[in-house]
This record gives C-alpha cells, sequence and structure tokens, in this order.
C-alpha cells in the first residue's frame, strides 16, 4: 500500500513529529511504500538543521535524514509556512538575502501542490499532529 | 503533477479564525486541492464554525481575513460547504449570513461524509 504522510506539529513540542517518524519507519518495516511526507504550519520546523535539542533526549532530526537518505523518503517543507518559521533553503535565503540556509538539505521546500499531489497518488494519508 | 485516480479529500475545519495559523493552512490546503481539480469538501466542526462569520475585521490583527478566502470558494469550484449543525446550535448561529453557502449536517449525516471521503485531513 502507497502511504503520505502530513506533519502539522512542531518536534519541540508535543509528540506528533516523533509519533510521525515512527510511524514512517514501521509502515517501510512492513513492506508498504511512502509516496512522500508533507510537512505544513509548525511541522515544518521539523527540517531545522540549526535546531538544539537536549543531549539526553532522542535526536529529533536524524530519523528523518535517515529516511530520506537511506529509504529514499521524499520530505518535503510547505513554503510559504516554512518562510514565515526563518526555515528556508539555499536558493531562498539567497533569494531573501538571509545570512545562511537554515534547512537540512535532506529535506526540500515546495508549494502545497506537492501536498494535493501526494494525496491523488496514496492510498492512504495519516495526518500527525494539528 | 502526476495523473493519478482522482481521490476526494474532505478538510475538518475545526480552529477558531485567528487563533492559530493552523486555521489558514488548512483553509489554503483546501483551496490548493481545488486549484489542482481534486475533489474537495470542507466540514467545519466545533470552533472552527467561527471562520464562517461576515465581517472579519482581521486588520485589527494585521492579518489577512479568512471570511475573505472563504467567500472565493465558488471561483475555485466550490460552491457550499458543509457545517456540523450541532456545532452552529452551541454557537447560537442560524448561518443566513455566512461568508459562503453552508449545508449543515446532523450526526448521521456527516458520518457517511467522513466515510465516503478517499482521504481525510483533520487540522
Amino acid at each position: 500500500m502507497i502511504y503520505s504522510l502530513l506533519v502539522l506539529s512542531s518536534p519541540a513540542s508535543g509528540h506528533g513529529a516523533r509519533t510521525a517518524q515512527a510511524f514512517a519507519r514501521a509502515v517501510l518495516q512492513r513492506g508498504h511504500s511512502i509516496h512522500r511526507v508533507f510537512f505544513l504550519d509548525e511541522g515544518t520546523s521539523t527540517g531545522s538543521a540549526s535546531a538544539v535539542f537536549p543531549q539526553d533526549e532522542t535526536d529529533r532530526l536524524q530519523p528523518w535524514v535517515d529516511l530520506a537518505e537511506n529509504h529514499g523518503v521524499e520530505l518535503v517543507l510547505c513554503i510559504s509556512s516554512a518562510l514565515k518559521r526563518g526555515m528556508l533553503d539555499e536558493a531562498e535565503a539567497q533569494r531573501y538575502e538571509s545570512p545562511a540556509a537554515t534547512i537540512h538539505p535532506a529535506f526540500i521546500v515546495s508549494g502545497l501542490g506537492q501536498m494535493i499531489d501526494a494525496s491523488a497518488n496514496s492510498d492512504r494519508l495519516i495526518t500527525f499532529g494539528g | 503533477m502526476s495523473n493519478a485516480d482522482k481521490k476526494s479529500m474532505l478538510v475538518l475545519i475545526r480552529r477558531a479564525p485567528y487563533s492559530s495559523s493552523l486555521a489558514r493552512a488548512s483553509v489554503d490546503l483546501a483551496l490548493a486541492a481545488a486549484a489542482f481539480e481534486q475533489q474537495v469538501d470542507l466540514l467545519f466542526q466545533g470552533d472552527g464554525v467561527l471562520q464562517l462569520l461576515p465581517n472579519q475585521q482581521s486588520e485589527l490583527l494585521g492579518l489577512k481575513s479568512i471570511g475573505k478566502v472563504l467567500g472565493s470558494l465558488p471561483l475555485y469550484g466550490i460552491e457550499q460547504v458543509y457545517v456540523d449543525a450541532r456545532s452552529l446550535s452551541r454557537y447560537g448561529l442560524a448561518g443566513e449570513n455566512f461568508v459562503v453557502p453552508v449545508i449543515p449536517l446532523e450526526d448521521e449525516a456527516m458520518s457517511e461524509l467522513l466515510a465516503r471521503s478517499d482521504h481525510l485531513v483533520s487540522c
């Protein structure tokens, strides 16, 4: 079965983002596929390359990077949600003359059309947080 | 955008307008679905029914009006939206002045709507 995930909550608050990555892992372990993970609203801060979490807590970025790099899962941050939270990739950082990119390169920034495409091409769309 | 089977999406809107950025994000999601010619329905429930009220003076908050955005739904081919009848009565609203025409649903009709939609997004 083809899944897509919609993540609405920040890894800094609550457990929606953590549950989402655990779910993504379980989906793959069961032999299903993930078409796309789309991060909207507060969920976009999941892609922060500069967030620093306490050392005695579980890493909140690396599990996603692992899903992207080792399992080919596409991670897309909603551009309008991302920009207003200071989440910029290299191209956007240059466009807005911001001092640095803040998004980990395992994530890409794109529009809501990517979310609609994910919905249209997946058997299941699962929302986390919100 | 790949040419997959059309799937129906129901966007369940539960947030009061301006209560959080998610209120606007969920409306934008529904508009995007309509713009990409997907079958999309909106269901307003709980505090979400307050988004339908006219004359939202959002400029006082320095924000764009969600009411105005919802008023543009017919331009995207969405002529009517669904609303939880119980939530309307809880707020004492009748609906004649809403920013977009609404279809109030009782519990049973709401269950049917949820059951017949391929995808549900709850914001």
